[in-house]
């Protein structure tokens, strides 16, 4: 079943059962983890048939779910993209103090917990907020409202673009970039025909994760959301409100929209491997 | 921005990119982190303190280290063998499974705890074979350290992948042509090459797995002191308008964080600095 | 940009989508914030309403509906969800809106029967045939019955179960003391608290762990009909519960803002309606009104009911002894302070 990549000197090669062993214990392990709970995503989805998974995701409350995320990802986003080329080209084009530091702080909401991300907005924004009186005093609402949603999306999902782009950025040098300037290339024609092209994929592959974490995101959008069905409720929390509705076809009917999204995420970013002859 | 801070690039756009970073992380980031820091300044030291250290918050700290450092070891040793496997053999579907590593990256927490919990469930796919051996995983700590490993499992094969990619063919050669065997070469020549790289995987692995709630809470079983996780006791700290609490124990948390964070950082760019250091010579 | 043709595609189309004009405007809206198992309940309420408003007055209204823990949504309330009327499963919770100012402090007093249009109780539900034979509260502590019930801190149902469970033993044996000692030694039997009345309902029902789940009446009788096919689940009532009333009420600052206290008041009115009561009796809440009660008597099983108030001195009371931080649940899993 496994032969050894092509133009490897046979001493370098574990005896074959060693290979069988080897690839039979990684795709027990993936089979395990990841492949039996997707299946069972769409298996469970599926189980009472076509109709009822298709009247499940055409409710009007599901489709309102599925417009919010749309709309939350819409605006997060192209901000995040915005700001991570912003960032990756201050990090990888010069050399500054604190330069660490700042990587750090852009990793930062990666690790923070995503209830305390949530916690944070409403520390913000909420009635017994810093703000709180504030914007009740000028009617605007933040919190448990779209604009709270999409600022707690926007927190979590803020390094997914600049992470993909500083190793990038670092490795290639700004060499090409010199030259540009030396030929009379004015600086955004500099970053728009010469950078632009150079990091197009690694982008691109950036603002698909980003956006499959913006539409996924769960616990913090959850301590903001308020919950009002039709209104606040995102995809993720769609599918929780099913659950505890006991219709668990429905639940995992909207789960199995995402999960598709999941794979269609993992296809592009494939395709851009490919294409970049990763 | 003056010259000399630049560092001689003469490409421009650094004064609008620095600006624009530091204004979205001021306004994104640190104003909202901020608020952690300010509301628990509204505690006394006693507050704070049994907030805490309280009996119930060691528990919750004890678990989510403890399950967090299992899920990245376990991640380590899978992930290295994914690696490996993706990397140098192939075998039908290499390329599609290489594509699926990503999964716990796009697929959202909840309908992976939703999944898992239902899957691992005595009377799931999984759980009907394993309880009969008397292994319990759904919603028991067993349970959290499943959810906590898939979702770390992309970080150590994406970590150490381009490095075994890169390793140099000629350095295994001569460890073969000097009579070593191949489990010897792997220990001796291959492993340590991706000792570094194995370990920031591990940490950005052990990093999100400290901090992630959505895919814990519907497997976890939230005993306390058992299989309550620090997140959720955050959140109920919350649910009992206990703010001051709440922001305690999330700042404790965001300082790990962030001290983890800062150690990868520094080491990746003590490793860089090393390398080009070995290159000048 | 550099975006290709194809992502330039999606986001337009996304942008399409998401400005898609949203349900039909209606003239008045409500919000309706309430706990975990309500969501049908309020469904029927809100159709009925919505009828039954248009006819008398012809104006539009259109309910909406948010639902969760009953403290976590009492918290966002109180942080600035928007709430019309709150609809919550413990008083505490609404005394803790009221508290933050957003509704008068005498609020119970402002509808008739403490301002809890229905009630329920606290009871068992079992697997088929009873297995364990589980008949009253002290087959729940023997050694191998697993009860599963959720967790006190983050769920308002599980702190009427609690009180169910320390109200029996409080009677049963005479003393404080051995109340405690009877719940501590029933926390033991319990393998997973969940965080809501929901989730324990589907740990059990679902996931086919425990052997008795104790709930509320109405979420009992609800899954024996709507998943316990071919009588899969029965319930059993212990001798005696607690009355659990959960409490409504029009959230005055926010239905002001919004000019609806008039038609918030009238929903919450609704509910002591014949019509109101008759739909809260169809999802198995015990209903006030005596001609609906008695038409419905049949599916609520006969239990002897005692008020938190003659046991444990009301609310503000129970909470702190039992479920505020180092309290006596905190202290029954050894996390007291």
């Amino acid at each position: 079943m496994s032969v050894p990549r092509a133009g490897r000197p046979r001493a370098l090669n574990e005896p074959r059962w060693v290979r069988g062993l080897l690839i039979g214990t990684a795709l027990a392990f993936l089979g395990f983890f990841l492949f039996v709970p997707l299946v069972l995503v769409f298996y469970e989805a599926f189980k009472d048939g076509v109709a009822t998974y298709l009247a499940a995701i055409r409710e009007p409350v599901a489709l309102a779910a599925v417009r919010l995320t749309l709309l939350v990802a819409f605006i997060a986003v192209p901000v995040n993209f915005l700001f991570g080329l912003a960032a990756a080209w201050a990090i990888a084009k010069f050399r500054f103090r604190g330069k660490n530091v700042l990587i750090t702080l852009i990793d930062l909401p990666f690790s923070v917990s995503p209830v305390i991300s949530g916690m944070m907005f409403v520390l913000l924004f909420g009635a017994h907020g810093f703000f709180g009186p504030w914007l009740q005093s000028h009617d605007l609402k933040i919190i448990f409202a779209v604009p709270g949603i999409v600022l707690a999306t926007m927190f979590v999902t803020s390094p997914m673009v600049a992470r993909e782009l500083i190793p990038l950025m670092q490795a290639q040098g700004s060499d090409e970039e010199e030259a540009a300037l030396t030929l009379g290339a004015s600086g955004w024609q500099t970053f728009f025909r010469v950078s632009l092209p150079k990091i197009r994929w690694g982008l691109l592959y950036g603002v698909v994760l980003c956006n499959a974490r913006a539409m996924g995101e769960f616990g913090a959008v959850s301590v903001v959301s308020g919950h009002v069905r039709g209104l606040t409720n995102t995809m993720p929390l769609h599918v929780e409100i099913l659950y505890n509705e006991y219709q668990f076809s429905a639940a995992f009917a909207v789960a199995s929209l995402l999960a598709l999204l999941a794979l269609v995420t993992l296809a592009i970013k494939s395709a851009i491997e490919w294409r970049t002859g990763r | 921005m003056s010259r000399h801070l630049r560092g001689g690039s003469p490409l421009p756009g650094f004064g609008l990119a620095l600006g624009f970073t530091l204004l979205y992380l001021g306004l994104m980031v640190m104003i909202p982190l901020s608020t952690v820091f300010l509301k628990t300044a509204t505690m006394t030291w006693s507050q704070f303190w049994a907030a805490v250290a309280g009996p119930r918050a060691l528990a919750a700290y004890r678990l989510s280290l403890g399950a967090s450092f299992i899920a990245a070891s376990i991640n380590v040793l899978f992930g290295l063998l994914v690696a490996w496997v993706l990397e140098r053999y192939s075998f039908p579907g290499r390329r599609l499974i290489d594509a699926f590593v990503d999964l716990p990256f796009a697929l959202p927490t909840a309908v992976a705890g939703i999944a898992l919990a239902t899957v691992y469930a005595k009377n799931g796919w999984m759980g009907r074979w394993l309880d009969p051996l008397g292994i319990q995983v759904a919603y028991t700590p067993l349970g959290v350290v499943v959810a906590l490993t898939f979702i770390g499992l992309p970080f150590v094969v994406r970590t150490v992948q381009p490095v075994l990619a890169d390793l140099d063919p000629e350095v295994e050669e001569a460890a073969a042509s000097l009579g070593a065997g191949r489990w010897q070469t792997f220990r001796r020549v291959i492993l340590p090459e991706l000792v570094p790289a194995a370990v920031t995987g591990f940490v950005l692995a052990f990093a999100r797995a400290l901090g992630e709630y959505g895919s814990v809470i519907f497997i976890a079983g939230n005993m306390p002191m058992r299989s309550e996780i620090t997140p959720l006791l955050i959140m109920i700290k919350l649910e009992q308008y206990d703010y001051a609490g709440a922001t305690a124990i999330a700042m404790v948390f965001l300082i790990a964080s962030f001290s983890l964070l800062f150690l990868i950082n520094f080491l990746a760019w003590r490793r860089n600095k090393r390398l080009r250091a070995a290159e000048g010579s | 940009m550099m975006k290709t043709p194809f992502l330039l595609r999606l986001f337009v189309l996304t942008l399409g989508l998401a400005s898609a004009a949203g349900p039909a405007m209606a003239q008045v809206k409500l919000l309706n914030v309430s706990y975990d198992p309500t969501r049908e309940l309020y469904q029927d309420v809100n159709g009925a309403f919505a009828k039954y408003w248009k006819g008398k007055t012809g104006q539009d209204v259109a309910v909406q509906q948010s639902h969760g823990g009953s403290g976590k949504q009492a918290r966002s309330v109180i942080d600035g969800l928007e709430a019309d009327v709150v609809t919550l499963a413990l008083a505490y919770d609404v005394d803790a809106v009221a508290n933050s100012g957003l509704t008068p402090k005498n609020w119970q007093t402002r509808l008739p029967n403490n301002s809890s249009p229905y009630t329920s109780t606290i009871v068992f539900l079992v697997r088929k045939g009873n297995p364990k034979k589980i008949k009253d509260w002290d087959d729940l502590v023997k050694p191998g019955v697993a009860v599963i019930s959720p967790n006190p801190k983050t769920s308002g149902g599980a702190r009427w179960n609690y009180l169910a469970a320390w109200g029996w033993a409080q009677k049963k044996y005479g003393s404080e003391a051995k109340a405690r000692d009877f719940v501590s030694r029933l926390y033991k039997n319990v393998p997973i608290l969940d965080t809501g009345a929901r989730g324990a309902t589907v740990t059990f029902v679902e996931r086919g762990i425990g052997d008795v789940l104790i709930a509320w009446e109405n979420e009992a009788l609800l899954a024996v009909r709507e998943m316990g096919e071919k009588g899969a689940f029965q319930v059993v009532a212990p001798s005696s519960s607690i009355l659990a009333e959960p409490p409504v009420a029009v959230v005055d600052k926010v239905a002001n803002k919004h000019k609806t206290a008039a038609v918030a008041k009238a929903y919450l009115e609704y509910l002591y309606t014949p019509e109101g009561q008759e739909i809260a009796a169809r999802h198995f809440y015990r209903p006030r009104n005596d001609a609906v009660a008695a038409r419905y008597a049949k599916q609520f099983p006969q239990v002897t009911l005692f008020t938190i108030d003659q046991v444990f001195g009301g609310w503000t009371r129970a909470q702190k002894t039992h479920f505020d931080d180092g309290g006596v649940f905190d202290q029954i899993y050894g996390a007291g302070r």
